[in-house]
């Protein structure tokens, strides 16, 4: 290939990771749903004709990393490219063709040129509401959780499927809101389509082959590059978490060789009665994240890297949950799951992999009105972060998103959405794990209705039972909690009201600390406990201090 | 005379020069460039200004004005060198400082950190006070408690306080009280309060803004009296006003009370600069496109304003990646700004794909070309290599370029690893910063909801007239303003700015429960003192005033800017929402309920006209000096460059590319699918060929 070859590929490849962060950008600007927009829980992608991502937007949810890339080929399984015309638009919300619930909407758009299909563009969003029981861990099979979308035509070359979009309308909370959003996912495509074109223009190619081939192949190598510098073995790990009523087991081997890492599942428990059941595919993208996060995390995400990385789980465990059962809330469980892969491979590169940390965000929704409390209707649902595992060589991040991408909201906007009163939200001393490296701090949140009137609160907290442990002689993190301001305890998952006059009180879970809490550094102590992270009792009884 | 017919100075620090422009008052431009003083920053301001006035053979009582940007306040924040600053908070918040948005910037990587606050825990002392989101009195303001925290200020030695509680915004009472308490028992200590600093929604973004304001305070008023007593007692007796992050005009008491306003003003000056010959040569849509040596920045231009924003991040400290930086919420000129410049460095990543910044050689070591010590070939190397950059007329002949390490650093490690020679490394390490900028241009665009095509550039800054014609054909543009004394662009640009102030303050309400009488006398406070600020800076000027609500979907995240252009009225206002967001999204959302966060008046003194530019008419063909051997990236391939001095060439003069166009700053390279032409202000014009 001459040199200028070369670069002209160079910069196609450049120009397609550029033009899927516009796609993706186009959906965060037109999206509704609020957690597309302010936490970027979104993906969109660019695919050859045989279904290889080729790119894909970096954006806040690794929940969709190769979640969305297998989608596509469920899409192609159903409508071969040959069947598919100028004009096409493909949509579901099928959980275990999609990214794992139902809330999650993903769009497929074949692009042609001169008659022929060249590429595929595919975007997923979370869209608020999609009927049933409404975002939550309590229902018993998926058709109690809203509305399933097979894998249909959104357009007909061209024409809007008018019955779908009825259909989709009649069975959700916010129609307009729903509708929006599947428009806005065909319009990123679109405008995805219309700058691809333009760049094979400027390019002068028919199509992506070259390019495809040369980013798959590159992609591959640069990560085999990585995985070959881990130590090769067979590392396993374990990890008990809450679940909705029994504790669950996540057990994993993680085989690391020449040909990459295979992460495998089997022995994690079986499914659950409640929601937080997770599709196959939304473990495959959390547990694929959390080799990519240390593992050749500077090689963009396409087929060529993410082939390297191969996740299974036995069907009917909780990682591999069959139809019908329930998964809204599967993020409480496919969170976690960076924890265990990290685990496992902290034992083969232990300078590269935090401790455990608080993983599930505390998502409470909060809702009065009619039938709860009386007063005005209101509905909010903010997100709140524990703390993150110790690092080799650092503490912990203290109430910081990790795996998850997301933004908090700001206590005084939720206050001016709802007649809810924060009275607290302060780092919680004495959360973060004890080690020579400390894991980071969780946090104290206080609730009440702003006249005093009772209110409901669903909640996904896991942790409780069951914290982040710490390693290496590193203390584990601080649970969890969820209880009243007269100390009556809550249970962890599900609806509850807080009576009138009562408060709401919420603590998010810390992470684990790494090494013994005596070989910190005395000044590091100190500080902490000038900062007043570390009681001066803790000081004392967990790092020795004097 | 009045100010405006007088002699006007303007003086820009930056980094590593202070800029003075002296624009005599017959209209006259001249120029002077110093180093900059970083301990004692006025000595540099004042050698500068003497050259100035040398060379312009003036004294400084002819002097009408002076205006001043910096970036002192951005460094002391960058170099954590501020004063030592406490924070007071709500009981029960102390925390919302350093929590921030509880994220990670960087998905993919668990080793960062977020920026530490500037005020650490134990210096966030809660005081026992509670409003609610209408600003009334949960709990009223224990006065004890604020006394409670004087002792620990004291014996901390803290020599700045900001006061931030929740829902300030919606009543400053609290924060105005516990202010008097701190002062009357420190007076020596500066004191902030969120009320007046950022009186906006969003607890956290409030408070780091009040707390960089703090940080900044001491230092920034020290400098600015000293600036004030060195000019007075060297003979100014004229007004001394300063540049704001937004592009206007404050007074030295403004700006010694909130410095964080100044933040930034150099890129504002560039912007401002830019939208004024938009204005001159009658371009209504345009991208003004700077590059210097260490980054790029772009700003989009319509009807003759840069486009503005209220959030600007201070020191994106991980690959300028967005979210890790301080944001603060001021009023700014909205810009994009990527690790892209003359000094930045190439290497070939483990994808085996070329990289180009964001590390830069700077001007010490420097590019491989420049001999000093540096040996890692950058994008001014590239140049070299590829012949855009004469060595013998680089800087005026100041520097003498070595273009064999230029080819060898290039060769080494860019070339070796994939086969290339020097010419084939040096065409992919330009084509790649080139494609990194227009890429950040393009999404920079799909961000604000406009287009990028159609548009014309503006080129000024060391670097950008050599990138700007292949950045057009990336971007499909079909023209290019090159300006004359673009060196000095920002201080230039300062000359241009008016005296303006504009306050942005949170009052939320529902449209459909829209109390306009509220809302009016918000903004009457709103203009009073805006107009206070603009009257002392420019006493005669005619106002102009501009008025916005930010405006949202009940629900979403954030708010857009609707413009109010007549009274306040429901249906008014949503129709002006609707189109604004139309604008941005491309459509409505017909019946969902609509909010107003906050409303924002801007007063700023109006510009006298300026003079219309013609298009060049194009009468006399140049004559090139000579003829080199340029590497076209658009051809890919190398052609014979019509070589012309810049100075030589005189309105109507033009010609046709490929061709270099030299002056001792800068080159600007016309590229084979462009034409060029001088027009009455000298400005360089390119137009693409009709074919091309």
């Amino acid at each position: 290939m001459s040199a200028v070859d070369q670069i002209r590929l160079q910069l196609l490849w450049a120009r397609l990771i550029a033009i899927v962060e516009e796609q993706a950008q186009t959906l965060m600007r037109t999206a509704f749903s609020a957690t597309v927009r302010e936490a970027g829980d979104l993906s969109a992608g660019v695919f050859d004709t045989k279904g290889r991502m080729l790119a894909q937007a970096v954006t806040g949810t690794p929940g969709h990393v190769n979640a969305m890339a297998a989608s596509v080929g469920f899409f192609l399984k159903k409508f071969p490219i040959e069947s598919m015309a100028e004009g096409d638009v493909l949509v579901t919300n099928d959980p275990w063709e999609g990214t794992g619930h139902l809330n999650d909407f993903t769009v497929v758009t074949p692009v042609f040129r001169d008659g022929k299909a060249v590429a595929l563009f595919a975007a997923t969003s979370h869209i608020a509401d999609v009927g049933g029981l409404g975002f939550g861990p309590d229902a018993r099979q998926v058709f109690e959780e809203g509305l399933l979308v097979p894998i249909s035509h959104l357009f007909k070359r061209g024409e809007a499927n008018a019955t779908l979009i009825e259909i989709v309308r009649a069975n959700v909370r916010d129609p307009r809101a729903a509708e929006g959003d599947l428009y806005s996912l065909a319009a990123c495509n679109e405008a995805g389509a219309a700058r691809l074109l333009e760049t094979l223009d400027e390019f002068d190619l028919g199509g992506l082959d070259d390019v495809g081939a040369m980013i798959i192949e590159n992609s591959r190598a640069a990560m085999l590059d990585e995985v070959r510098k881990v130590p090769f073995g067979s590392y396993d790990y374990s990890m008990r978490i809450d679940g909705y009523d029994d504790p669950v087991d996540l057990v994993v081997n993680v085989l690391v060789g020449e040909s990459g890492v295979d992460v495998d599942f089997a022995g994690t428990s079986a499914i659950s009665s409640h929601g937080v059941n997770v599709p196959l595919t939304y473990t495959q993208a959390y547990a694929s994240f959390g080799v990519r996060c240390v593992i050749g995390n500077m090689v963009p995400n396409n087929a060529g890297s993410l082939g390297v990385v191969r996740v299974t789980a036995p069907e009917g465990s909780i990682l591999n949950a069959p139809r019908p059962c329930a998964v809204s809330a599967r993020h409480t469980v496919g969170q976690m799951l960076p924890d265990v892969v990290l685990g496992a491979l902290s034992k083969a590169i232990p300078d590269r992999t935090p401790a455990e940390g608080a993983s599930c965000l505390y998502l409470p929704v909060l809702l009065g009105g009619r039938g709860i409390g009386g007063g005005d209707e209101f509905i909010v649902n903010p997100f709140y972060t524990g703390g993150a595992g110790a690092r080799p060589g650092k503490d912990g991040l203290s109430c910081t998103a990790f795996p998850s991408g997301v933004r908090n909201t700001p206590v005084e906007i939720n206050e001016a959405a709802a007649p809810i009163i924060i009275w607290k939200k302060e780092y919680r001393p004495d959360s973060g794990g004890a080690g020579r490296l400390r894991g980071g701090l969780g946090q104290t949140l206080e609730f009440a209705h702003a006249r005093g009137d009772a209110f409901a609160v669903s909640k996904m907290f896991d942790r409780i039972k069951h914290p982040a442990r710490g390693r290496d002689g590193g203390h584990d993190g601080g649970k969890g909690a969820a209880r009243l301001d007269d100390d009556a305890p809550m249970r962890g998952m599900g609806r509850e009201v807080v009576p009138a006059g009562r408060r709401l009180i919420v603590e998010t879970p810390g992470g684990g600390g790494i090494g013994d809490p005596a070989d910190r550094d005395p000044e590091r102590v100190k500080e902490d406990v000038r900062a007043g992270f570390v009681s001066i009792k803790a000081a004392k009884s967990a790092y020795k201090a004097k | 005379m009045s100010a405006r017919q007088r002699a006007r100075l303007a003086i820009d620090i930056g980094g590593t020069f202070t800029d003075v422009a002296l624009e005599k008052s017959g209209g006259e431009l001249v120029t002077a460039k110093t180093l900059t003083t970083p301990r004692a920053p006025e000595e540099g301001v004042i050698n500068g200004v003497r050259e100035a006035l040398a060379k312009a053979n003036a004294a400084p009582s002819d002097i009408g004005v002076i205006i001043h940007g910096t970036t002192l306040a951005t460094n002391a924040l960058i170099e954590k060198r501020g004063a030592k600053t406490a924070l007071l908070t709500t009981e029960g918040h102390r925390d919302a400082l350093e929590m921030a948005y509880e994220n990670r910037f960087e998905q993919y990587d668990v080793m960062i950190d977020r920026p530490p606050p500037l005020v650490p825990r134990w210096l966030r002392l809660p005081v026992r006070e509670r409003l609610n989101a209408r600003g009334e009195a949960l709990i009223a303001l224990d006065e004890a408690s604020v006394s409670a925290t004087i002792a620990a200020l004291e014996s901390e030695k803290v020599e700045s306080v900001a006061i931030g509680f929740l829902h300030s915004y919606a009543n400053p009472d609290h924060e105005r009280r516990a202010g008097e308490i701190v002062s009357q028992a420190l007076p020596g200590v500066s004191v902030s309060l969120s009320s007046e600093v950022a009186p906006e929604i969003r607890e956290y973004e409030r408070q780091t803004t009040t707390v960089a304001n703090a940080y900044v305070r001491p230092l920034m008023e020290r400098y600015l009296r000293a600036l004030e007593k060195a000019f007075s007692e060297r003979g100014f007796a004229c007004p001394f006003l300063l540049v704001t992050s937004g592009g206007g005009l404050c007074t030295v008491e403004t700006a010694a009370k909130f410095p964080i306003r100044l933040v930034e003003s150099g890129p504002a000056g560039g912007a401002v600069l830019a939208a004024a010959i938009a204005k001159r040569l009658d371009l209504a849509e345009l991208l003004s496109f700077d590059m210097g040596g260490t980054t790029a920045k772009m700003c989009l231009i319509d009807a003759f304003e840069p486009a503005s924003a209220r959030v600007f991040e201070i020191d994106r400290s991980y690959r300028f990646k967005k979210g890790s930086g301080m944001p603060v919420r001021i009023p700014v000129i909205e810009l994009v700004e990527i690790g892209a410049g003359g000094g930045s460095i190439a290497h070939v990543d483990a994808l085996k794909r070329i990289e180009v910044g964001p590390e830069s050689a700077g001007a010490d070591p420097g590019p491989a070309s420049y001999g000093k010590g540096g040996v890692r070939p950058t994008v001014t190397d590239a140049d070299v290599v590829a012949g855009r950059i004469i060595p013998e007329a680089f800087a005026g002949g100041s520097i003498a370029l070595d273009v064999n390490a230029a080819r060898s650093a290039m060769e080494r490690d860019v070339g070796a690893s994939l086969g290339l020679d020097a010419d084939g490394a040096a065409f992919g390490v330009s084509e790649m910063v080139d494609e990194n900028m227009a890429a950040a241009a393009r999404a920079h665009a799909v961000e604000q909801g406009k287009d990028i095509r159609r548009r014309a550039m503006i080129a000024f800054g060391g670097a950008a007239p050599l990138h700007a014609a292949r950045l057009a054909e990336k971007l499909g543009l079909d023209r290019i303003i090159v300006p004359e004394g673009a060196g000095v662009g920002s201080a230039i640009g300062f000359l241009l700015a008016p005296a303006s102030y504009e306050i942005i303050r949170s009052l939320p309400m529902r449209l459909d429960q829209l109390d306009a009488g509220r809302a009016d006398a918000l903004l009457d406070e709103l203009r009073a003192e805006a107009e206070s600020v603009v009257r002392a800076a420019d006493p005669e000027a005619r106002l102009i005033e501009t008025r916005s609500a930010f405006m949202r979907y009940v629900g979403q995240g954030y708010e857009i800017p609707t413009p109010i252009e007549a009274k306040i009225d429901a249906p008014v206002l949503r129709a002006a929402f609707e189109n604004a967001y139309h604008a941005l999204y491309g459509r409505i959302i017909p019946g969902m309920a609509i909010e107003i966060l906050s409303w924002s008046l801007r007063v700023s003194a109006s510009a006298p006209p300026s003079a219309k530019i013609d298009p060049p008419s194009a009468r006399r063909m140049a004559k090139a000096t000579t003829v080199r051997e340029v590497f076209d990236a658009g051809g890919a391939q190398r052609l014979s460059y019509g070589v012309y001095e810049r100075s030589a060439l005189a309105p109507g003069d033009w010609t046709t590319g490929p061709a270099l166009i030299v002056e001792s700053q800068t080159t600007t390279v016309v590229t084979a699918s462009f034409d060029a032409a001088i027009d009455n202000a000298r400005n360089i014009i390119l137009t693409r060929k009709a074919n091309a």
